[in-house]
C-alpha cells in the first residue's frame, strides 16, 4: 500500500489535532507506520490549526504533504485553502454544520457531514471532530471501527464521563461514512 | 519495549533520561519548549534536577558548572537562545567538559519566526562562538533517530570530553512519530571523572578554568584541542547513502528532515525509472567529506537542498573541490521545500546534466 496522507483542518479548539492523533494511534495498532505533523504557527483558540497524518506500510518518507489524498475540514477557510490541493480520486469530508459551501471537486469523493448536528444528537456538539473522523474511517476503512473506539476510550480515560458521547459521536460519523462507501 | 507515539521534543527529553542524564538547565523558547516542559515533570520522578534559568546565558553557565562537577547534563533551546548560549559553550569546550545541547532550529535571523528552519548549520559546525574549538554536531532526520542520537551524543561528549550539539528543525520537534526507547540507564555514573570538582580533601586540587595568560601554554592547549578534533574526525563520521547502488547522473544532498523530504523525491523519480543518488550527513561535524566525495565522483551534477540560504552547501562545495557543478535550492522563513519542489529542481538538474541514466 502506498502512503495515505490525511489532512485535518479547522479552527484551534475544534479538536482536529486530537482526531489526527486518534487515527495515528489506531493505525499503529494495525502495525502501520505513521507520522503526525501539526501546523504550529502563532495560533490560538479560534485561529486555524491543521495536522497531517501519514499512514503507510513502509517507513514514512516526507511527513510534509502539499497534496493529501484525504481532507477533513471543519471551517470554510480551510476548505478554500486545502480543497483544491486534494489528489484526484481523493476524498473530502466537509462539516456542513459550519461550512455553508461544499467542495467544488468533480474528481474527488465529497462527503457532506453535518458533524455538529450529528454530534449534538450523540450527546455533545463538542465531539464534532470525532464525527468527522468516524465518517472518514467508515468511508475508507483505513482502520477498524473497534480499534479506533478503544483508542478514544484510552484517550479520555482520565475524563471518563466524556467517553460515551465521544464514542457515540464517532459511531454516528462512522455509520454516515460507511453508508456512502462504494459511491452513493 | 513497544513503540509509543511521541512528539520529537518529548522524545528527546525522555532519551536524555534513558542516557542517564538527570540534570537539565534551560529556558523555554518555541519550537522546543516541550523539552523543558516534559523534563520539568519527568526529572523529579527519577530523582533528577530540572531548573529553569533566568536566561539562556545563565543556563549555559549552569551546564558549565554541572559539567564541571562531573554530572551528565543537558540543555535545549532554539536558534536565538542558542546564540545567547554561545559564550558558555566556548568556555565549556575550552575546559574540555562533556555536555549535550539540542537546538530545535527556528527561522532567523534575529528574532525571526517560530516556524522550522535549518539556518543554524554554520553556527553549529563552523562558528559557534569565539576561539578555536569544535563541537560534535548530530543531525537526525526522524524522531527515532533523534532518540538514538541522544544516546550517542552523551557517549561522544564523555568519550572526548567535548560538548555535543544535536540540531533539528521545528518539524522534528513538533511532529509525533512512533519511537522505541532503550532500557533505562538512569543513575549510571559518568565514567572516570578525574577532572571533576568534587571536593579536594585527601587529594590534589583540580582546577576547571579557561584562562591561560601564558601564550605558549594557550597555544599548546589549542594544539591539544585541534589534535582531539582530528581524532574525532577519524573515528566518528556518520552518514547515509540512499539509492546509490545503481548509476546516477545527479546526486542530491540535504540534512535532517530536509534529507527525508529529499528521500521521497528520490522515490518519486525512481518510480519513473530515473535514478537519483542521495547523500545525508548524520554527523554534520565531523562532516563525512570522503564518503560524499565518492558519490560526487560518480555523478555529473549535485543538487543541495536546505531550509536556509545555502549553508551545508559550503561543505558540499568543499568536498567537490570544483569537480562538478553544484546547484542549490533553499527556502527560509519557515517555508519547507516540498517533495514536489525537490522533484522539479531535480528535473532541472537532470536536464542540465544532459539526460539521465535509467534506473532499470
Amino acid at each position: 500500500m502506498a502512503v495515505t496522507e490525511v489532512l485535518m483542518a479547522g479552527f484551534g479548539g475544534q479538536g482536529m489535532l486530537l482526531s489526527g492523533k486518534l487515527l495515528a494511534y489506531a493505525a499503529m495498532e494495525h502495525g502501520k507506520e505513521v507520522s503526525w505533523l501539526p501546523s504550529y504557527g502563532p495560533e490560538m483558540r479560534g485561529g486555524t490549526a491543521n495536522v497531517t497524518v501519514c499512514v503507510s506500510d513502509d517507513p514514512v518518507g516526507s511527513p510534509y504533504i502539499i497534496e493529501p489524498v484525504a481532507l477533513l475540514v471543519m471551517n470554510q477557510p480551510s476548505l478554500e485553502k486545502f480543497g483544491p490541493r486534494v489528489k484526484k480520486g481523493g476524498i473530502i469530508v466537509v462539516n456542513t454544520s459550519l461550512i455553508p459551501i461544499t467542495a467544488d471537486r468533480d474528481d474527488c469523493t465529497v462527503l457532506n457531514i453535518a458533524a455538529n448536528d450529528i454530534a449534538k444528537e450523540a450527546g455533545t456538539a463538542r465531539a464534532a471532530n470525532l464525527v468527522m473522523l468516524g465518517a472518514y474511517v467508515g468511508w475508507s476503512g483505513i482502520v477498524d471501527e473497534s480499534v479506533t473506539i478503544a483508542k478514544i476510550e484510552k484517550e479520555f480515560a482520565s475524563k471518563a464521563k466524556f467517553i460515551p458521547a465521544n464514542v457515540a459521536a464517532f459511531k454516528a460519523g462512522y455509520a454516515e461514512g460507511a453508508k456512502m462507501k462504494g459511491g452513493a | 519495549m513497544a513503540k509509543v507515539l511521541m512528539k520529537g521534543n518529548e522524545a528527546i527529553g525522555e532519551a536524555a533520561i534513558r542516557a542517564g542524564c538527570i540534570h537539565f538547565f534551560g529556558y523555554p523558547i518555541t519550537p522546543q519548549s516541550e523539552v523543558p516542559e516534559y523534563l520539568s515533570r519527568r526529572l523529579p520522578e527519577v530523582g533528577g534536577l530540572y531548573l529553569q534559568a533566568e536566561s539562556e546565558v545563565a543556563a549555559s553557565n549552569m551546564i558549565y558548572g554541572a559539567a564541571g562537577v562531573g554530572v551528565r547534563v543537558l540543555t535545549t533551546s532554539s536558534s536565538p537562545g542558542v546564540s545567547l548560549m554561545a559564550e558558555g559553550l566556548s568556555y565549556i569546550a575550552a575546559c574540555e567538559l562533556p555536555c549535550v545541547l539540542v537546538n530545535i532550529m527556528r527561522a532567523g535571523p534575529g528574532l525571526g519566526g517560530i516556524l522550522p528552519a535549518q539556518g543554524d548549520y554554520l553556527q553549529a559546525t563552523k562558528g559557534t562562538a569565539h576561539g578555536d574549538f569544535n563541537l560534535i554536531v548530530l543531525a537526525p532526520s526522524s524522531v527515532q533517530e533523534a532518540v538514538d542520537l541522544m544516546l550517542v551524543a552523551f557517549e561522544l561528549a564523555e568519550k572526548y570530553r567535548n560538548p555535543v550539539i544535536l540540531i533539528g528543525d521545528g518539524m522534528i520537534g513538533q511532529m509525533m512519530e512512533p519511537v522505541e526507547f532503550p532500557e533505562v540507564k538512569v543513575g549510571k555514573p559518568l565514567g572516570p571523572t578525574d577532572y571533576a570538582l568534587t571536593g579536594c580533601k585527601g587529594r590534589e586540587r583540580r582546577i576547571v578554568n579557561s584562562l591561560y595568560l601564558d601564550a605558549q601554554k594557550l597555544n599548546d592547549h589549542n594544539e591539544k584541542l585541534k589534535a582531539k578534533f582530528e581524532l574525532i574526525t577519524e573515528n566518528e563520521q556518520r552518514w547515509e547513502y540512499y539509492n546509490t547502488e545503481e548509476p546516477f547522473d545527479v546526486l542530491l544532498t540535504g540534512f535532517g528532515m530536509m534529507a527525508r523530504i529529499c528521500k521521497t523525491a528520490v522515490d518519486v523519480l525512481k518510480g519513473e525509472g530515473i535514478n537519483i543518488g542521495l547523500f545525508r550527513p548524520i554527523t554534520a561535524k565531523p562532516f563525512p567529506y570522503k564518503p560524499l566525495r565518492e558519490l560526487i565522483d560518480r555523478s555529473k551534477r549535485v543538487l543541495c537542498v536546505e531550509m536556509n540560504m545555502g549553508q551545508m552547501l559550503l561543505d558540499v562545495q568543499f568536498a567537490a573541490e570544483g569537480t562538478v557543478p553544484i546547484d542549490f535550492y533553499g527556502k527560509a522563513g519557515g517555508i519547507i521545500p516540498s517533495v514536489e519542489d525537490v522533484v522539479e529542481q531535480l528535473r532541472a538538474a537532470i536536464a542540465k546534466a544532459g539526460g539521465s541514466r535509467s534506473g532499470k
